[in-house]
């Protein structure tokens, strides 16, 4: 297990260094690094004196290493908008983002589960039908769209639930939630559901193929002829089965919801890191672009990382195998 | 479709069952209309198309024509009669812009950026899909490497990543699209030709000393077609979503060549204050051309999977 | 061949009351392209302690009537006609949960493919206890307890050890041996065993034959061998039934039958088995293919491909009782003493 693990940290490492490499020629190589890196209203003067300070008469290996070199200390440039840390702005907004993500997966989860057992197991049903057209639905609707008119509909039409913004936080472990107050739960309602449809979607189609092609499997066919109760059938056989794939695609998509939620929190007005960087290609504010590019890798190969352990937890034949 | 397809898809197209000598291509129309969504789907689509291409034909306004706008019209409501003598069917939005005309001429853009796209991520895709299948080795594992990497990352977080580099415009969103998308081509081509490739009518065409070109074009390829089409269908749609959501962002085009992305994106802020229709209609219309799309691609899939036959 | 012939004595057989008696069971699955008649009228009955043999090549229905006999067939099939009595009880007419009491219970299954019947991501002693709890109230300990000795009955060495393994932890042997502790869990009365040992070596096919035939005789648990395999069910089975196209064409004592077979079907069965006394000879195969169970043949199924057709076959002929405990269905059968004499 350890070897497995140690692989895998040296392969995560790798690909850090390949998005590093990718992130880096495109913002200095591609564009203009003096348009990118030093503030459009500086003068001459001040042109001259930031080129040099920032080493960029040197060839571009070496630019490469010195930037390489102040990532692996933290430091990923100066917002010219805030004029503060861009890594620091970055973990400002970090959890905001966090909890609108966990919210979106939790939600697709606690629905989409239930509706797609249900479409397995009567797929002839009306309502199995009306479930499936709905996540085709699902996931054609852009979510900006869906968002609006959520919006549309719940805020301005009926007015039930505010259409912007986080609502009160409370502080816990040195960070700020939303959902533990009634206020702001109801201000993440909306934003969670949102960004959770297509993955609601994803988790009915993914549990009705699971329950259809398990119940066909002869050990589904023998746990009947060994006299068990429907319930243990699919509850335990059927169920403990199809939570493989879903647990795995779920937590694979927690990623993409991290960076979907780009478009949902320009929606909401939610304060998180993706409306920081919508904000930031907006004004060419390029040092907080790399810092998030740069996080969102990581945060990327680390959930990767996870659910390539929550697997091997799931799943006992993958367990003998890296042992 | 060539008679070279109807021969070399035996994977599709067999056994034709009717004693009545039947092309593939009938079969497929048959089997595709079987579908009454499906059908309802192209329909739709056809009309969608016909209308963008024709805008500046039928459009009442031609909305980028700054000289025929009233900023006086602005922001009316639905149904309303404006100051040209015209009847807004769908309102205006703030620059008092026929909204119909602004949608008809925003869906050019749309399906122009959404179908230009698909088709040279097809383009590349499929060719390097093709090379990692016949050249195997090292070349189909750096490919195949590429591909692995494009997939992991989500589509929206790689155009953005592009968009950022380069800047905006139509043709910085083609090309972001095209990146994010060839990814999907090259898995599905190499996928079957590997699958092909073993079969003997290829083995008997590398007999026959038949060039390397000749096999892939004229075997290969044709053979890979029908799931390509699949994906494209479905890419497609994918492609006019992300680029409405990119100019939804205001990461995509250009404000002068507005699509309906961006036409929902100038009605946001008015929405609040009740003026639903600028954003709506134009949501209205993105929404209907991805459905249509997506319910022929999810029947092309069922017609064209030769594992669901039978 | 190495049968003992006190086993055989076929008509003494028939005087207690069967474990089960199959009598015109009719199995049939609505699909979209038509009825496929998958059981059309199958009849035999098994005795308490004795295996019955169910031959026929794949098609011909032995599977479902397996499942049939278990409340098993899944939609689009379903039980239309017939009666399966289990000491005397139809089960063809057991509601659900009735039916689901005796499963596992009174009545187990051993599945074809060992490597597909063990859930993979439970363990054995999951697998095994629920078996027990679902049957009888008892403590997990003592389930665990009656688990443990069933795994060592089939001969699984360190049972204890075994039953936190996971199935990918054993071979395809160890596993039908999991399968069948697993229905022998209840001591049931009949065990239905669908092809048990088609995907087993050769070796351990012939240990497991004789651990199950030994049992079978301690217990007195009755048995159905599902096969297609004649040689498989000359050394274990005491009577026989051979079915083509969904219905049983012969049912007799298993060593009458294949010395002497009164179907032709069962005739070409026999003379396609390759042996020992028959070297150098061609192996004769039966001509044509078996029939598509959307269309048959009006009248005997096996017309098209049998060397004695005649017009005659155009009507279907019953399961008659042709010689004393032999029952066949066929107007031209093999080895009547008639035919013999003449």
């Amino acid at each position: 297990m350890s070897v497995y693990l140690l692989r895998r940290l040296l392969q995560s490492v790798l690909v850090m260094l390949a998005m590093s490499v990718i992130v880096f020629v495109g913002v200095f190589a591609i564009g203009d690094p003096v348009e990118i890196l030093i503030s459009p209203d500086a003068d001459q003067m001040e042109r001259e004196r930031a080129i040099k300070a920032l080493g960029l008469d040197l060839p571009l290996w070496q630019q490469y290493l010195s930037f390489l070199g102040n990532a692996l200390r933290g430091d990923l440039g100066r917002s010219f908008v805030f004029n503060e840390p861009a890594l620091q702005l970055i973990l400002q907004r970090m959890p905001a983002t966090l909890e609108l993500a966990l919210g979106a997966t939790f939600l697709a989860l606690i629905i989409g589960l239930p509706l797609g057992l249900y479409a397995g197991l009567k797929p002839k049903s009306p309502v199995s039908s009306a479930i499936m057209a709905g996540s085709i639905l699902g996931f054609s609707l852009p979510t900006f769209w869906v968002g609006l008119m959520l919006i549309m509909v719940f805020a301005v039409q009926l007015g039930w639930l505010p259409s912007t913004g986080r609502g009160p936080t409370v502080e816990v472990l040195g960070l700020h939630w939303s959902f533990l107050t009634w206020d702001g739960l109801r201000h993440l309602a909306m934003p969670a559901l949102n960004l959770a449809l297509f993955k609601i979607s994803l988790v009915i189609r993914l549990t009705r193929a699971g329950v259809r092609e398990t119940m066909l499997m002869d050990y589904v066919k023998f746990a009947r002829a060994k006299g068990l109760s429907p319930a243990r059938v699919t509850y335990v056989h059927v169920f403990k089965n199809i939570m493989i794939p879903v647990v795995t695609v779920v937590g694979l998509e927690l990623g993409s919801t991290i960076a979907f939620s780009v478009v949902t929190e320009s929606v909401f007005a939610w304060p998180g890191m993706g409306k920081l960087i919508i904000d930031s290609i907006n004004v060419l504010d390029r040092p907080v672009i790399v810092a998030y590019l740069m996080m969102i890798v990581l945060m990327f190969i680390t959930i990767n990382l996870l659910v390539d352990l929550a697997y091997s937890a799931l799943d006992p034949r993958v367990r003998l195998e890296n042992k | 479709m060539s008679t070279t397809t109807a021969n070399t898809t035996p994977a599709a197209a067999e056994p034709v069952a009717t004693p009545k000598v039947e092309g593939p291509w009938r079969r497929f129309i048959s089997e595709f209309a079987e579908s009454k969504l499906a059908l309802l789907g192209l329909i739709v689509f056809v009309i969608i198309a016909l209308v963008a291409i024709f805008a500046p034909w039928i459009a009442p306004q031609n909305p980028y024509d700054l000289a025929q706008l009233d900023i006086m019209d602005g922001r009316m409501e639905p149904g309303t009669v404006g100051g040209a003598g015209f009847t807004y069917w769908l309102g205006t939005d703030d620059q008092g812009r026929d909204m119909l005309s602004g949608i008809m001429y925003g869906l050019r853009i749309s399906l122009l950026v959404g179908v230009g796209s698909a088709v040279i991520a097809c383009a590349v895709g499929a060719s390097l899909g093709m090379l990692a299948a016949y050249a195997g080795g090292r070349t189909d594992t750096v490919i195949m490497r590429l591909v692995d990497l494009q997939l992991s990352f989500p589509s929206i977080l790689a155009a953005l990543m592009i968009l950022a580099f380069l800047g905006k415009g139509v043709m910085n969103v083609v090309l972001a699209l095209v990146i994010v998308e060839w990814a999907y081509y090259a898995r599905t081509v190499r996928g079957t030709a590997l699958v092909e490739r073993r079969r003997e009518y290829i083995e008997a065409a590398q007999c026959l000393a038949l060039p390397t070109r000749r096999i892939i074009f004229r075997h290969l390829l044709p053979n890979c077609m029908p799931p390509l089409i699949v994906v494209a269908t479905m890419q497609i749609a994918r492609a006019i979503a992300l680029e409405a959501t990119l100019s939804f962002l205001g990461l995509g085009v250009p404000i002068t060549e507005p699509s309906l992305g961006l036409l929902i994106s100038n009605g946001y802020e008015y929405m609040l204050s009740g003026k639903y229709w600028i954003s709506f209609y134009p949501g209205i219309a993105l929404l209907v051309t991805i459905v249509s799309i997506n319910l022929m691609g999810d029947q092309l899939r069922d017609v064209l999977n030769p594992r669901l036959k039978k | 061949m190495a049968v003992s012939p006190v086993a055989n004595s076929s008509v003494a057989a028939t005087a207690s009351a069967p474990t089960l008696e199959v009598r015109n069971l009719q199995t049939h699955f609505f699909t979209r392209a038509g009825v496929v008649k998958a059981v059309d009228g199958v009849s035999f009955t098994v005795q308490r302690g004795k295996v019955m043999g169910l031959v026929g090549e794949s098609g011909s229905g032995k599977t479902v009537t397996g499942f049939s006999i278990l409340g098993l067939v899944d939609e689009p099939g379903r039980i239309v006609g017939g009666e399966i009595l289990f000491h005397g009880q139809n089960l063809a007419k057991l509601r659900e949960e009735e039916m689901r009491r005796l499963r596992g219970n009174r009545i187990a299954m051993i599945f074809q493919d060992p490597m597909m019947t063990l859930n993979p991501v439970l363990r054995v002693d999951t697998q095994m206890i629920e078996t027990v709890l679902a049957h009888t109230k008892v403590s997990k300990e003592e389930a665990r307890q009656r688990a443990r000795d069933t795994l060592g009955m089939v001969g699984i060495p360190s049972p204890d050890e075994r039953l936190k393994s996971y199935p990918h932890q054993f071979s395809g042997g160890m596993r039908q041996r999991v399968a069948i502790a697993i229905a022998l869990l209840h001591r049931p009365e009949l065990i239905v065993a669908d092809e048990p040992t088609t995907a087993l070596d050769v070796t351990i096919q012939a240990q497991i034959l004789a651990e199950v035939q030994k049992l079978c005789a301690q217990t007195g648990t009755a048995m159905i061998w599902i096969t297609h395999d004649l040689t498989v069910v000359a050394g274990l089975a005491d009577e026989l039934a051979v079915m083509y196209a969904g219905r049983v064409v012969e049912h007799g004592p298993v060593n009458e039958t294949l010395d002497k077979p009164l179907h032709p079907y069962t005739n070409g069965l026999i003379g396609s088995v390759p042996s020992r006394n028959k070297r150098g000879e061609p192996l004769r195969q039966i001509p044509g293919m078996t029939p598509s169970l959307l269309n048959l043949p009006a009248g005997c199924a096996f017309r098209n491909r049998c060397p004695k057709a005649q017009d005659k076959c155009k009507q279907a002929p019953p399961l008659g009782e042709l010689l004393p405990g032999r029952q066949a269905r066929c107007f031209f059968p093999y080895n009547m003493p008639a035919e013999a004499a003449a």
